[in-house]
C-alpha cells in the first residue's frame, strides 16, 4: 500500500529573493530519484506540501508550469515557524514536497475562453503557473483573450518581474500591471488599486469569459462587485482559497468549509459554489 | 434545595426586570445525572429554567471573563473568590457584576459515586433532610450520607459563604476550620514521599490523561488567549501523549494557578478520566498560605503575592 | 451463517489459544474505569463490563502514532529524508468490542479509505485486526445507538458476534476472518440459534430509551442550519469550554494535527488526534482564524457529524449513539438535544421543536 504522507525528496537547486523587502522567496527544486518528477505530474492551480524534517510541512500553490520541465517552483512567503526555516535554507539543502493536491484550475472548461486573470500581492503564483502554461505554444490556441490584472504595494513588492515585463511586451497577452503607489517617475504601468484597474480594463462578463481571482482577502472583497457589475455571472468567477492544512489530501479534517474540504475538493471553487458553502476561510 | 432555586428564580427575575442586569448566570438542570449546565437566562421565561443542587460544581467565574455586559452570577464560595481573582486581574469590573451570593453544601463527587454505585446512574434525589441523598439506577437505590461523597475540594473548603456578594439567597452556613478538617493530609503525605515514591506518585497521577484540556478549560484561572501549551513560536510542548510532554503541561500550569487558585475542584470535576488534578494546587494552595499567609480570592483589593513584589522583599534574586 | 456455542467456563481456553497467533486486545478495569487494553500474556479480557469510558477508536486509530522517522545528522547518508518505521502488523483481535464502536470503524473507514487516497496507517491497523463483539444486553441511559443507525445487537463491521445467554456465549461468525478465529480459537459450530438471537436483541433494543430524530437531517439546507445561530447555535455554545473531551471520547471522530519532534540529531513526524474545538485548529499562519468564535467551533462539530457527513457520503449521521460525550462533557453539552433541534429545525420561523 503506497503512504500518501510520504514526501518525495528533493533538493533545492536555486533560490530567487522575489520582493525588495526579502519576504518573498522562489525555490526551485529537483526531484532526487529518478521517477518522481513524473509522478508529480500536475496541473496550473494545484498546490504541494513542502516537508522540511524536524519543522513539519506547509501547502505552498505550485508557481512553475506543466509546461515547464525538470523542476517545480514554490514562491513562499516567510511568515511562520516553517516558512521561516526555509528562508533560511541554502541552495544545495535537502527537503520534501509532497503532492501535486488539490483540484487545479478548470482547464477543461477554460478551453476556447477569454480568461481575465486578477492577482494582488504574493498570491500570483498559481497564477504564474497558469499564464506560463496559455502561453505555451502548445495551449495558446486554446483560449481566446488573455488579460491580466496584477497589482502590489510597490513596483518592488511585485513577483516575477522580469516575467511580467516580458509578458508586457508580448501581443497575444493583454497585462495590467498595477502598484498602489510609488515616487519613480520611470513607472510606465498603472497605479491605483486592483477593483479600481479592474473597473477599467477587464472585458464585460459573457458566456466566453472567465475571471480568476486570487489575492488578500481586501482586494477579492472589493474586485467581486466589479465583476457583479461587469455582468460576471457567479460560476465565471473562479477563487482559490487556503486555510490552515495538514495533510492536504481530504484525511485530517483541518480546512472543511462545510462539506467541502480546501484541500481535496479545492483550492480552486466558482464564488457559485462558495455562495453554497459556509464563510469559513 | 427547592428554596434555594426559588430564591436565584426570584432575584433573576427582578433583577432582569428592573433591567439592572443584561442576563445571570446560572445553571439550569442537566440531561443526564449529577451534570448541571450553565446557562445564560436573558428573559423571564429563561429565569424558571434555573436550578440549584449538588451539582453545580462547575466554576461559574469561569464564564464572565472579558465580557462586558451588566452580569447578574450566581456564585458559590469559591465561584466569588473567583471572581474576586478575576477583578483583581482586570477580567470583569465589580461593577459589572450583581453577585447572587450562594451559602454552598459542598457539591457531590461524581466521578466517585459513579464508582462506588453498582450501575448506571439514572437518578439522585436530595432528601428532604438535607443530610441525605437517594442515588439510583437500574436495579439499585441507595441512600448516602451527603458528607460523605461531596467533593473532596467541599469537605476541605473553610469559605462555603460567598465572599463577595451583593445580595445572599439565605443564611449563611457554617464555616470549617482548620480544627475540624485536616486540610493538607493529602499534600503532606506527598511530602513525605521518597523522591522516587514521589516521581511514581505523579507518573500514576497523571498516566491516564488524553490531553484535552477540559482541566484547564473549565478553569476559571486559564484565561490566557494562547495557552503555553498552544504557542508555536517558540513551541514549548510537544503535542502527543508522551508522559513528559503531559507531565510538563500539568505543573506549569499548576504553578500558573499559584496563590490564584481557589480550590473550586472545576478541573477534577471536568476530568474525563478522573484524575485527581488539585493534587498540585492544593500543594501550591498551601505554600501560599504557609510562605505568605495568603488564600487567593479572599480579597479585590491585594494581587496576588506571585505577581507582587516589594522593596522590602527578602529574597535577595529578585533586587 | 456458522455458529458457536462456548461455554463461560471454556472461554479462556480458548483465548489461551488465540493468544498463539493473535495478540488480544479487551476490556480490562484500570482505577474505576474500563478501557481496552491489550491484553498481557494471560491475561483475560473483563467481560462484566457496560463500555470502556472512552472508544475503542484508538486500537486502529492511536491517539500519538509515529507516521516517519528522520536523521537530522549531516554526515548521514539518508540525512532529511523522512522513512515509514518498520512495523509489524501481526493479526490481532479485539475481544469484547461493543457494537457502537465497531460501527464506528465503517463511518471513520469513509475518511482514510477513499477513492483518491489510501490512509495507509489507519488501513494496516485495520486490517490486521479481527472485530469480535459482545453485544450489549444493558445498553445506558445515555445510549442513542438504535436512532444511529446502530444497535445493541448491529452486527456492522464485526467478525464475530458473542450473545452471552446464560452459561454460555452463544457466537455468530460473521466473516471468514471470524471464522479463522473461532477455527484457531477451537470453537465449534453448534446449531443456528436465531430465535435466541432475535429474542435477546429485541429484548435489548426494547430497553433503549433514548431515541433521536435524524430523518429530516438530510433534506435540511446545510447554509441555513449553519445559520440558525439564535435558534441553535448561541444557545448551545453558551456553557461549552472548548476542551476536547467530547472529540477525544467520539468513536467517530478522526481529525489529526501532523508534528515534527526531533531528539538530538534524529526525530519523527507523528499524527496526534486534534479537536476542532481547538481555536488552534483552524488559525492561519497569518493569525487570521475563519473559526475563531466559540459559537463557530461548537458549530461545526455537529455540523460535521449531523449534517455535512450526512450530505457528503449519504450514510447517515457520523455518529453510533454511544453516548459517550453526552455522559462525559463536563458542562452538559447534549448531542441528542442539538440533533433534534437540527433535526427539527424550521428556517422559515428561524425556531425548532425542542426546548432548549
Amino acid at each position: 500500500m503506497q503512504n500518501p504522507y510520504l514526501p518525495y525528496p528533493v533538493r533545492i537547486d536555486d533560490i530567487t529573493v522575489e520582493t525588495e523587502d526579502k519576504s518573498l522567496k522562489t525555490f526551485k527544486f529537483v526531484f532526487l530519484n529518478p521517477g518522481d518528477e513524473e509522478k508529480f505530474a500536475y496541473q496550473a492551480g494545484q498546490f504541494a506540501e513542502l516537508s522540511i524534517a524536524g519543522l513539519g510541512e506547509i501547502p505552498i500553490g505550485i508557481a512553475s508550469s506543466p509546461t515547464e520541465k525538470g523542476f517545480v517552483k514554490f514562491t513562499v512567503f516567510k511568515t511562520g515557524k516553517v516558512t521561516s526555516y526555509l528562508h533560511a535554507m541554502k541552495e544545495g539543502d535537502i527537503m520534501g514536497i509532497r503532492g501535486p493536491m488539490g483540484n487545479s484550475y478548470p482547464w477543461d472548461q477554460l478551453k476556447g475562453k477569454t480568461v481575465v486573470i486578477i492577482g494582488g500581492g504574493f498570491a500570483f503564483t498559481t497564477l504564474r503557473s497558469s499564464i506560463v502554461y496559455m502561453l505555451h505554444p502548445d495551449n495558446r490556441s486554446n483560449f481566446k483573450d488573455i488579460h491580466v490584472i496584477y497589482g502590489a504595494r510597490s513596483p518592488g513588492m511585485l513577483l516575477y518581474k522580469d516575467e511580467l515585463m516580458a509578458w508586457a511586451q508580448r501581443d497575444d497577452i493583454n497585462m495590467h500591471i498595477t502598484v498602489d503607489g510609488t515616487d519613480d517617475p520611470e513607472w510606465k504601468y498603472h497605479k491605483g488599486f486592483v477593483p479600481a484597474i479592474t473597473e477599467q480594463v477587464a472585458p464585460p462578463g459573457n458566456a466566453d469569459t472567465y475571471a480568476i481571482i486570487c489575492g488578500p482577502p481586501i482586494m477579492i472583497k472589493f474586485t467581486q462587485p466589479v465583476l457583479d457589475k461587469l455582468d460576471y455571472s457567479h460560476d465565471k468567477i473562479i477563487m482559490s482559497l487556503e486555510n490552515r492544512m495538514k495533510c492536504g489530501i481530504g484525511i485530517c479534517g483541518h480546512c472543511n468549509i462545510g462539506k467541502e474540504l480546501v484541500c481535496k475538493d479545492g483550492p480552486v471553487f466558482t464564488l457559485e459554489q462558495l455562495n453554497q458553502t459556509p464563510k469559513e476561510y | 434545595m427547592t428554596s434555594y432555586t426559588d430564591k436565584i428564580r426570584e432575584i433573576s427575575k427582578r433583577l432582569l426586570k428592573e433591567g439592572k442586569v443584561d442576563m445571570v448566570i446560572g445553571f439550569t438542570k442537566g440531561s443526564v445525572p449529577m451534570m448541571n449546565q450553565p446557562m445564560f437566562a436573558k428573559n423571564q421565561g429563561d429565569v424558571d429554567n434555573l436550578v440549584w443542587d449538588s451539582n453545580c460544581g462547575i466554576n461559574l467565574a469561569n464564564y464572565v471573563t472579558g465580557r462586558t455586559e451588566k452580569i447578574g452570577i450566581v456564585a458559590k464560595g469559591c465561584d466569588s473568590r473567583n471572581l474576586a481573582v478575576h477583578i483583581v486581574e482586570n477580567k470583569i469590573k465589580r461593577e459589572q457584576l450583581y453577585i447572587i451570593g450562594v451559602p454552598c453544601k459542598g457539591m457531590i463527587d461524581r466521578h466517585k459515586l459513579a464508582a462506588i454505585v453498582p450501575g448506571e446512574i439514572e437518578s439522585i434525589e436530595e432528601n428532604e433532610d438535607g443530610k441525605t441523598i437517594t442515588v439510583s439506577g437500574n436495579g439499585f437505590s441507595q441512600d448516602f450520607d451527603r458528607n460523605s461523597i461531596l467533593q473532596e475540594n467541599c469537605a476541605l473548603c473553610m469559605h462555603r459563604n460567598p465572599v463577595i456578594y451583593d445580595e445572599l439567597i439565605a443564611e449563611e452556613v457554617p464555616e470549617q476550620t482548620r480544627e475540624d478538617i485536616d486540610l493538607y493530609a493529602a499534600v503532606s503525605k506527598i511530602e513525605n514521599m521518597a523522591p522516587e515514591e514521589k516521581w511514581a506518585y505523579f507518573e500514576e497521577l497523571f498516566s491516564d490523561c488524553i490531553r484535552c484540556y477540559a482541566c484547564r478549560n473549565a478553569c476559571p484561572l486559564c484565561y490566557c488567549p494562547t495557552c503555553f501549551v498552544d504557542e508555536s513560536k517558540p513551541q514549548w510542548l510537544g503535542k502527543s501523549i508522551d508522559p513528559a510532554d503531559i507531565r510538563m503541561f500539568h505543573f506549569l500550569r499548576a504553578y500558573h494557578c499559584a496563590g490564584r487558585c481557589t480550590d473550586c475542584g472545576a478541573c477534577v470535576r471536568s476530568c474525563p478520566v478522573g484524575i485527581n488534578v488539585r493534587t498540585l494546587t492544593k500543594k501550591l494552595e498551601k505554600d501560599c498560605l504557609e510562605f505568605f499567609g495568603w488564600e487567593a480570592g479572599m480579597t479585590t483589593e491585594e494581587r496576588p503575592p506571585l505577581d507582587t513584589y516589594r522593596p522590602d522583599d527578602p529574597e535577595q534574586f529578585i533586587k | 451463517m456458522k455458529v458457536i456455542k462456548i461455554d463461560k467456563s471454556e472461554l479462556d481456553a480458548g483465548l489461551e489459544k488465540l493468544e498463539k497467533s493473535f495478540r488480544l486486545i479487551g476490556p480490562v478495569k484500570e482505577k474505576n474505569y474500563y478501557a481496552f487494553k491489550e491484553l498481557k500474556p494471560g491475561q483475560k479480557p473483563d467481560l462484566g463490563f457496560s463500555n470502556s469510558r472512552l472508544s475503542a477508536k484508538s486500537i486502529v486509530y492511536p491517539q500519538s502514532e509515529v507516521m516517519f522517522e528522520y536523521s537530522l545528522d549531516r554526515n548521514d547518508e539518508k540525512y532529511a529524508i523522512l522513512e515509514e518505521p518498520a512495523r509489524s502488523y501481526q493479526p490481532r483481535a479485539i475481544i469484547g468490542i461493543r457494537p457502537c464502536d465497531a460501527d464506528a470503524y465503517e463511518i471513520v473507514r469513509r475518511n482514510f479509505d477513499t477513492p483518491e487516497y489510501k490512509d495507509s496507517y489507519w488501513l494496516k491497523n485495520y486490517e490486521a485486526t479481527t472485530l469480535v463483539g459482545l453485544a450489549c444486553k444493558n445498553p445506558g441511559a445515555t445510549c442513542f445507538c438504535t436512532s444511529a443507525h446502530s444497535g445493541p445487537f448491529s452486527e456492522k463491521n464485526l467478525d464475530v458476534m458473542l450473545v452471552e445467554n446464560n452459561d454460555h456465549y452463544l457466537g455468530r461468525l460473521l466473516t471468514e476472518k471470524g471464522e479463522k478465529l473461532a477455527e484457531t480459537a477451537g470453537w465449534t459450530t453448534t446449531a443456528a440459534a436465531d430465535d435466541t438471537f432475535e429474542n435477546l436483541k429485541q429484548e435489548a433494543e426494547s430497553k433503549i430509551k433514548s431515541k433521536v430524530s435524524t430523518d429530516n437531517l438530510a433534506s435540511q439546507s446545510l447554509i441555513a442550519l449553519h445559520e440558525a445561530e439564535s435558534a441553535i447555535w448561541e444557545t448551545e455554545a453558551v456553557s461549552c469550554i472548548n476542551c476536547g473531551t467530547c472529540t477525544h471520547a467520539c468513536p467517530t471522530c478522526w481529525c489529526f494535527d501532523v508534528q515534527d519532534e526531533t531528539y538530538g540529531k534524529s526525530g519523527v513526524r507523528m499524527r496526534n488526534w486534534d479537536s476542532c474545538m481547538y481555536p488552534l485548529f483552524t488559525v492561519h499562519a497569518s493569525g487570521h482564524n475563519p473559526r475563531g468564535t466559540k459559537i463557530g467551533r461548537v458549530r461545526q462539530r455537529f455540523m460535521h457529524k449531523l449534517k455535512y457527513y450526512v450530505d457528503k457520503y449519504e450514510k447517515g449521521i457520523q455518529c453510533t449513539g454511544c453516548g459517550r460525550c453526552v455522559r462525559l462533557c463536563p458542562v452538559n453539552i447534549d448531542i441528542r438535544r442539538i440533533c433534534n433541534k437540527m433535526n427539527s429545525f424550521d428556517p422559515e420561523t428561524s425556531s425548532c421543536e425542542v426546548a432548549s
